[in-house]
């Protein structure tokens, strides 16, 4: 698994997964289980590390320091990290990516992102038989026109699509929103129909509960 | 990292950025003041006085080092709102308190100031002293800087790198009408501007270096001035808490007797969720401040008593306007004039 927080250290992301019914990020870390990328470490090294530190691999990160909108060796690391190494027996590598949008804050174009995420697809999907989640912002009227061309894209190639808004009639203490899970069958030429289904949601400090419309606890 | 959205004349957000250097002298936390428009020497002269009230200040110092003490070592940022004072509570002393109070009038005396240490950035000296440099294409004052605030995070340990030093402290940066032209960056200045991306790539190294060490930071960003509403979007997903600050003067509201004890709202946009899944999130939304003649405070905003004889249709609904305002949110109520029913 590889799981690459842009925005967050590492530190933190622990905690909140720790807090997730006891899922512990640096046992898993330790076993070989999980590679972190932590875009905010890597940017620092990268700007401000001194010479020695460059082992000859360029950085995954790069880009930002070039302006170049080149990810490519952010896609090689992704890949080197994914590719079992011999006798590890990993059952389905998984690409966790926490926020896409901060690479178009960064400078990198649309057409980069999306080419980044299609070969991560080919590399992870079809040859090494994994799965990739990437998480996106967006906003209902937002006028950023490049985070909705990513937006929409990634929604036109993705098999499932978890859509999480506020609720449309305001702001609630008991739910905090909805979620839409959107199975994307048309995708597979049956001419059957997205499924979607509607729940609802409410973050407490160490879990989420779900429930079905209107049959939140603070009505029923 | 608290962004403020400045008010259009940036009396209020000056205000708000004072008080919270003044905070860090009170609990004897190091500064670092970045301005390109004001020499950081005035503004550190005129922080405000905190309310001499001795008995509280100690129990919350207690207090307010008994919480950090329990952070992690790496990361840590402290969360500084200033407490809801409904007008309905008989007295502030009943609720948790977290914080100082200031006294606007009078300017901090110079004994309080000693104790701390503070390093200063006044973009026009650093411009002078050393040639211009790059770093990946940033806007060359953003990324001096950001330079400056690594040597200083360095130099005095805040990020852990010196095992030596017992005492750990906490850096409380500050920085002064980011994005503004005399930074460099025409993002405030024109609609297409040459490098959109300074400002966030800006914020993205800072996160990271706030992250890192024992630092927080509070940035003023004239935001009324920004013409592409994208940078604010991505400034946003960028920051932990986003505060706006909307002040009265000059716009119409001045006249609405809505608004007429308060001297601008206070948006939140967006409020920090560290270390945890949620945030806790205050009753209500709609906040308004007002400078008194010692406090600046910060209410809620609540509609007076309709108590005129003389009002006419058009001014209640231009009172039912305000209203839907305050209900921010509530899609069903923002229908139309007419279908309200008062």
């Amino acid at each position: 698994v590889l799981f690459a927080p842009f925005l967050q250290s590492c530190l933190l992301c622990n905690i909140m997964f720790y807090s997730l019914e006891g899922v512990n990020l640096t046992a898993a870390k330790e076993r070989g289980q999980l590679v972190f990328l932590e875009g905010l470490k890597s940017c620092l090294d990268l700007l401000f590390g001194e010479e020695e530190e460059q082992s000859g691999q360029p950085s995954p990160l790069q880009f930002i320091s070039e302006s170049a909108s080149n990810l490519k060796a952010l896609f090689d690391f992704v890949r080197t990290s994914l590719t079992p190494a011999g006798s590890d027996s990993w059952k389905g590598p998984v690409l966790l990516v926490d926020d896409l949008s901060v690479l178009l804050s960064l400078g990198v174009t649309p057409v980069a992102v999306l080419d980044f995420i299609h070969y991560c697809r080919v590399a992870v999907c079809s040859q090494l038989k994994g799965n990739i989640v990437v998480l996106v912002h967006s906003n209902e009227d937002s006028e950023d026109e490049e985070n909705e061309l990513v937006v929409n894209s990634l929604c036109h190639h993705s098999d499932l699509i978890l859509w999480a808004e506020g609720l449309a009639t305001g702001f609630c203490k008991d739910v905090h929103g909805q979620i839409k899970i959107i199975r994307r069958v048309s995708l597979e030429l049956t001419a059957e129909q997205d499924h979607v289904q509607i729940y609802q949601y409410k973050i407490q400090d160490k879990n989420v509960t779900f429930f079905a419309r209107g049959l939140s606890a603070a009505v029923l | 990292l608290v962004f403020t959205e400045e008010d259009k004349y940036g009396l209020y957000s000056n205000l708000l950025f004072k008080y919270f250097l003044a905070e860090g002298v009170v609990c004897g936390h190091d500064l670092f003041v970045a301005s390109a428009k004001e020499h950081p020497d005035h503004i550190l002269k005129e922080l405000p006085a905190p309310l001499l009230d001795d008995t509280y200040r100690n129990e919350l110092g207690e207090e307010a080092t008994a919480v950090k003490s329990e952070d992690f070592q790496d990361s840590m940022k402290i969360a500084w709102r200033y407490q809801n004072l409904p007008k309905m509570e008989a007295s502030p002393t009943t609720s948790t308190k977290f914080g100082h109070y200031y006294n606007v009038s009078k300017t901090m005396s110079p004994e309080l100031f000693q104790s701390v240490k503070w390093h200063s950035f006044y973009l026009h000296e650093e411009l002078s002293l050393q040639p211009k440099m790059k770093i990946c294409n940033m806007n060359s004052a953003y990324a001096r800087l950001l330079q400056s605030i690594q040597r200083i995070i360095y130099q005095e340990g805040f990020d852990g790198s010196d095992p030596q030093k017992k005492q750990k402290n906490i850096l409380r940066i500050g920085i002064q009408s980011l994005g503004s032209v005399l930074w460099g960056d025409d993002i405030c200045s024109s609609d297409t501007p040459e490098d959109i991306n300074s400002l966030t790539k800006f914020l993205y190294v800072l996160r990271g270096l706030l992250r890192k060490s024992l630092s927080a930071c509070i940035i003023t960003v004239p935001a009324h001035l920004i013409q592409n509403k994208a940078i604010m979007e991505r400034v946003t997903n960028l920051s932990d808490m986003v505060v706006g600050l909307e002040s009265f003067i000059g716009s119409e509201r001045e006249t609405n007797p809505l608004y007429k004890d308060y001297h601008g709202l206070v948006h939140v946009h967006q409020i920090p969720r560290l270390n945890s899944l949620i945030c806790d999130v205050s009753d209500t939304k709609d906040l308004a401040f007002r400078l008194k003649r010692k406090l600046f405070t910060i209410e809620r905003l609540h509609l007076p008593p309709d108590l005129s004889d003389t009002v006419s249709r058009a001014s209640k609904q231009d009172l039912a306007e305000s209203a839907k305002l305050l209900s921010s949110g509530c899609g069903a109520m923002a229908i139309g004039k007419k279908h309200l029913d008062f």
